[in-house]
């Protein structure tokens, strides 16, 4: 294993992913060669995964500010004040490349990792919310294929994500309540696994990492240190992968979540105590980052002795201990005098809690082992003074905008649509979750109003107050691939959408930017006019981003994923009795198509040219081109308005939110819960074929049933926000129709659309 | 009347069981650490679900040894109320406080989600609230869940009424071999059972998360009324 005395050269810091004019930097900083446990400690913290060199230029350019935002980035976790001197604390983070190299723990130690951001911060998690994106499944239809091998391998990487995310929020004691499941070409050698958790705390009850107090005792709490995951920041989430990655399996980390439960309840227990100064988790970079970033953001300086630290395995170095990422560890400052408060309760809880250090007041990271200095940098140039860089950005040769789209195929008149909704319906992108969700504790706490596949977004009631807290996460790598900027623009929409229609407001964001190598100027353009689109949307919906972090290189082989942004919104309810579900819930009911575009939403040009990028087009053409739907931000808003007040006021039964597969989709999955059909006329639009109308996708539109009995009031209400509400027809029992202008165009019984769209996740993933 | 919920270090349905009977039933409840043997003066003893010490090994197999055990254990043997659910259920196999034992559910994997078990007795502390043949809509979550006893013990249950719920189909019929009824395989579809006093109830749906109808159902609440009945009768008649 390395040693102490290894000689620095060039090569070596090569070797660890830092570039010739970073290594003089560094050799600068410390106006000396490192030793190689410096060497590894700086290569960690300036990695891409830790230092955003690549983005930090692009991100300072996102809105972080807003009237409910307590913290924005920079911390363990977003803030928002949600009322009754209470605060959520949410983020999103990414465990992509462990979870293709592991899977199972590799989802796990994501689910963990994002835990104890939230924990940290003195809240408890109520509820973890996964975004996923794999290869396809099955060979089937569609556009963009995979060879067998990577069939079968999406399979696994399905399956054992899957037990992952379960193994370990199940253990821990947190529902997982939402998330989504994605399938495109793209991601089968590069899945992506964004975990988003979700926790409350009293707002004067919060906790930051900010190291101060010169000589109070550097605490370390929880697991022993091992080997496991050494280099995970730098070299699994900081390059590319290649055909030998699968050996990097040793980088990627073990989860304990029993332990990480245990971890919770002392560390908020040890916080009312009130003798904890300052906490942060040990994640990416393990003791690197917790020590070098307490120090830094608090203008203090921390010295630790690494002889101290609980190991699990014999004869480990100081650069091993440095770069480990053994799960479900922390580090935190105590109150000197006041350790043995902090001591107590951890031994309560069976686990290590250890001096091993103090804060310093010359603002400099010092690790001893032994008494013998090892590393000793300055803790800022290490959190904050890494590389930026600007890197080159250029658009793909076709431009910023997509090259026209090749005139679309329309079926013709007499083609089954019927059966094209059947086909839609059982696209595992479309297709009921519940295989995935089934193995989810998504109830553990109580607290869920609206779990998995029940609605738009998750709905957590509150037990501190009546209010209720309405999460969802969204991205549509596709439209981003064709364009990033409306891309991302659409995900921010669709997220805050699908929040509004169970009834709450989107007050803020966190979110996930999944792309490939930054140093790839048409990656790096994507990146940046993701960011644009991003920094348009939030600032106009007013839900600013309070964190989440950036996971580039997410490519093998040279083939990059479609440009992913995921977005988290976050809503509140003042009322959680208002609640609205997705499912239909009396036949009788009227049905209303809700339309923040309204007039404007005959453009019959628009809805033909977008056709070509839908779901659709895809499942049942094999055609992915042309551009995105255009999108109006006013017009969300508008609508977001709308359905926050009809169902403040209870105006509806039910409200879905038109997305993938246009509105039979949406409409056909509102009557599957309850067993309920639908007879449904939609206005023909002259120039329009019945195939772009029923399945066409664009913005701005839900689809809610009301009583006849407040049927009015919708409407009015409609009105009053400026969008538009046509009725469109009825909850029936048991049989599903679309009539298009006087042509039936979709017809069956509910059982027949439901059937295809229940059973084919489980059975593309039981293929083996 | 009181009821002390057992908090082992993993337990994590233990704030929900507390929530449903101080906030919804509302009656005094207490938290009882499984290191300390003193059950507080409690009426009723429940043990919440969870993964009490990871259950890596095997569900409750360390959680029996725990100190609190002792106590629950002697409690248990002089007629005091226990209802174990979900990880309860399966420390009170382990301890030997009801017979049988569980095997990891068919198909092996976790399972979360509503299912209908049928009230087969009422002649228990737990369901005399309820009527006999009731459907109750109740949550399970679990891994191991999956019922399983030698067919010595599984006639002797059978026979002296101790199976007390068992997973039916929504309209209430035996459904043993229906795995979308019987999600995890158990034995004659069973889902509860007592011991033969009567007094030690285990089950692996969770009541505690059918206690308010916003939530999904509130089909729970009889359990927790029942218990309330029985020990107000129980209090009523001096020892």
């Amino acid at each position: 294993m390395l040693d102490t005395d290894i000689k620095i050269t060039p090569q070596v810091a090569a070797e660890h992913g830092l570039t010739a004019d970073e290594y003089a930097r560094i050799q600068k900083i410390l106006g000396r060669d490192p030793s190689i446990t410096e060497l590894g400690i700086f290569s960690v913290m300036w990695s891409e995964h830790c230092s955003y060199k690549s983005s930090r230029v692009h991100l300072k350019k996102l809105p972080t500010k807003g009237k409910y935002v307590v913290q924005g980035p920079g911390e363990n976790a977003g803030v928002v004040d949600i009322g009754d001197g209470m605060v959520a604390v949410f983020k999103i983070e990414s465990h992509n490349h462990p979870s293709f190299v592991e899977p199972f723990q590799g989802a796990a130690t994501g689910v963990g990792g994002i835990l104890r951001d939230i924990f940290t911060m003195g809240a408890r998690p109520i509820a973890v919310l996964d975004s996923l994106r794999f290869g396809p499944l099955t060979a089937g239809s569609g556009a963009g294929k995979a060879t067998p091998a990577e069939i079968k391998k999406n399979r696994q990487l399905l399956d054992g994500v899957i037990r992952g995310i379960g193994f370990y929020g199940n253990c821990f004691g947190v529902p997982t309540v939402g998330g989504e499941i994605v399938f495109e070409p793209c991601y089968s050698n590069n899945p992506l696994v964004n975990a988003l958790a979700l926790g409350i705390a009293k707002r004067d009850e919060l906790f930051f990492a900010k190291a101060s107090g010169v000589g109070n005792p550097v605490i370390y709490v929880g697991a022993k240190t091992g080997r496991d995951g050494i280099h995970g920041a730098s070299l699994l989430a900081s390059a590319e992968f290649s055909e030998e990655s699968q050996q990097k399996r040793p980088n990627v980390q073990v989860g304990d979540p029993f332990l990480e439960k245990l971890l919770l309840e002392a560390c908020l227990e040890a916080m009312q105590t009130g003798a904890i100064v300052a906490i942060q988790d040990m994640g990416a970079a393990g003791l690197t980052s917790t020590s070098s970033e307490m120090a830094s953001r608090g203008g203090a300086g921390i010295e630790i002795d690494l002889a101290r630290v609980p190991q699990r395995e014999a004869k480990m170095t100081p650069y091993e201990m440095m770069l480990s990422e053994s799960q479900e560890r922390m580090l935190l400052v105590a109150a000197r005098g006041r350790e043995k408060e902090v001591f107590d309760v951890f031994h309560k809880w069976g686990l290590d809690a250890v001096e091993i250090g103090k804060v310093t007041s010359d603002g400099k990271l010092r690790v001893l082992h032994h008494g013998v200095v090892a590393a000793e940098i300055p803790a800022h140039a290490l959190a904050e003074e890494g590389p930026r860089y600007n890197r080159p950005c250029a658009a793909p040769a076709r431009g910023a905008t997509p090259a026209k789209a090749p005139a679309f195929p329309f079926a013709a008149a007499g083609t089954d649509l019927t059966e094209n909704l059947r086909r839609v319906l059982s696209a595992p992108t479309i297709a009921s979750k519940k295989w995935a969700t089934d193995q989810y504790d998504s109830m553990v706490r109580t607290n869920t109003r609206v779990g998995p596949g029940q609605g738009d977004a998750a709905v957590l009631r509150l037990k501190e107050s009546k209010r209720a807290i309405a999460l969802a996460t969204d991205g549509n790598g596709r439209w981003g691939s064709l364009s990033p900027k409306l891309g991302a623009m659409h995900s921010v929409a669709e997220a805050a959408r699908n929040v509004a229609c169970t009834g709450a407001m989107p007050i803020a964001a966190t979110n996930c930017l999944n792309f490939g190598n930054p140093e790839k100027p048409e990656v790096m353009w994507q990146f940046t006019e993701a960011i644009d689109g991003l920094t348009e949307a939030c600032a106009a919906l007013e839900t600013p981003i309070t964190g989440g972090n950036v996971s580039f290189y997410n490519e093998t082989l040279g083939n990059p994923i479609y440009p992913t942004p995921i977005i988290g919104i976050l809503g509140l309810m003042d009322d959680a009795e208002s609640t609205v579900a997705s499912a239909f819930r009396a036949a009788g009911d009227a049905i209303v198509l809700l339309d923040g575009i309204g007039a404007k939403s005959a453009d019959v040009a628009e809805t033909i040219g977008a056709f070509s990028s839908s779901e659709y087009a895809k499942e049942i053409h094999g055609i992915v081109a042309g551009a995105p739907p255009a999108i109006d931000l006013s017009a969300e808003k508008r609508l977001i308005e709308c359905m926050v007040k009809l169902a403040a006021t209870k105006a509806i039964a039910s409200a879905h939110d038109v997305s993938d597969g246009g509105i039979a989709v949406t409409l056909a999955e509102s009557t599957f819960e309850n067993g309920l059909g639908a007879h449904v006329k939609l206005p023909a639009v002259q120039g329009l074929s019945a195939e772009a109308a029923v399945f066409g996708e664009r913005g701005a539109r839900a689809v809610v049933s009301a009583p006849a009995g407040s049927l009015a009031r919708v409407k009015e209400i409609a009105a009053q926000c400026g969008v538009s509400a046509v009725e469109i027809g009825n909850v029936a029992a048991g049989e599903f129709r679309i009539q298009y202008g006087d042509a039936v165009v979709v017809s069956g019984p509910v059982a027949s659309f439901r059937k295809p769209w229940s059973e084919s996740l489980q059975k593309a993933v039981e293929l083996g | 009347m009181k009821f002390g919920v057992v908090q082992f270090p993993g337990s994590n349905c233990d704030d929900d069981a507390f929530h449903a009977i101080g906030s919804i039933i509302h009656e005094p409840v207490e938290f009882i650490w499984h290191q300390s043997e003193d059950l507080k003066g409690s009426d009723a003893i429940i043990l919440p679900g969870g993964f009490a010490f990871g259950d890596y090994l095997r569900t409750g197999a360390i959680a029996r040894f725990s100190p609190v055990m002792k106590s629950v254990e002697k409690f248990a043997r002089s007629g005091g109320l226990v209802l174990g659910i979900c990880n309860g259920f399966q420390i009170l196999l382990e301890a030997g406080l009801l017979p049988g034992a569980m095997m990891r559910n068919q198909g092996l994997r976790f399972l979360c989600r509503q299912v209908h078990v049928r009230v087969e007795s009422t002649n228990t502390p737990f369901t005399g609230a309820a009527r006999k043949g009731q459907v109750l809509e109740i949550p399970v979550a679990h891994m191991e869940g999956n019922y399983f006893c030698d067919a010595a013990t599984l006639a002797e249950i059978e026979k002296n009424d101790q199976v007390i719920f068992r997973y039916v189909t929504p309209e209430g019929a035996d459904a043993e071999k229906d795995r979308e009824a019987n999600p995890n395989g158990s034995l004659h579809a069973i889902a509860g059972i007592c011991n033969r006093e009567r007094n030690v109830l285990g089950l692996m749906p969770h009541p505690e998360r059918a206690v308010e109808s916003p939530l999904g159902s509130s089909d729970g609440l009889v359990l927790f009324k029942s218990l309330v009945a029985s020990l107000g009768q129980r209090a009523a008649v001096p020892a």
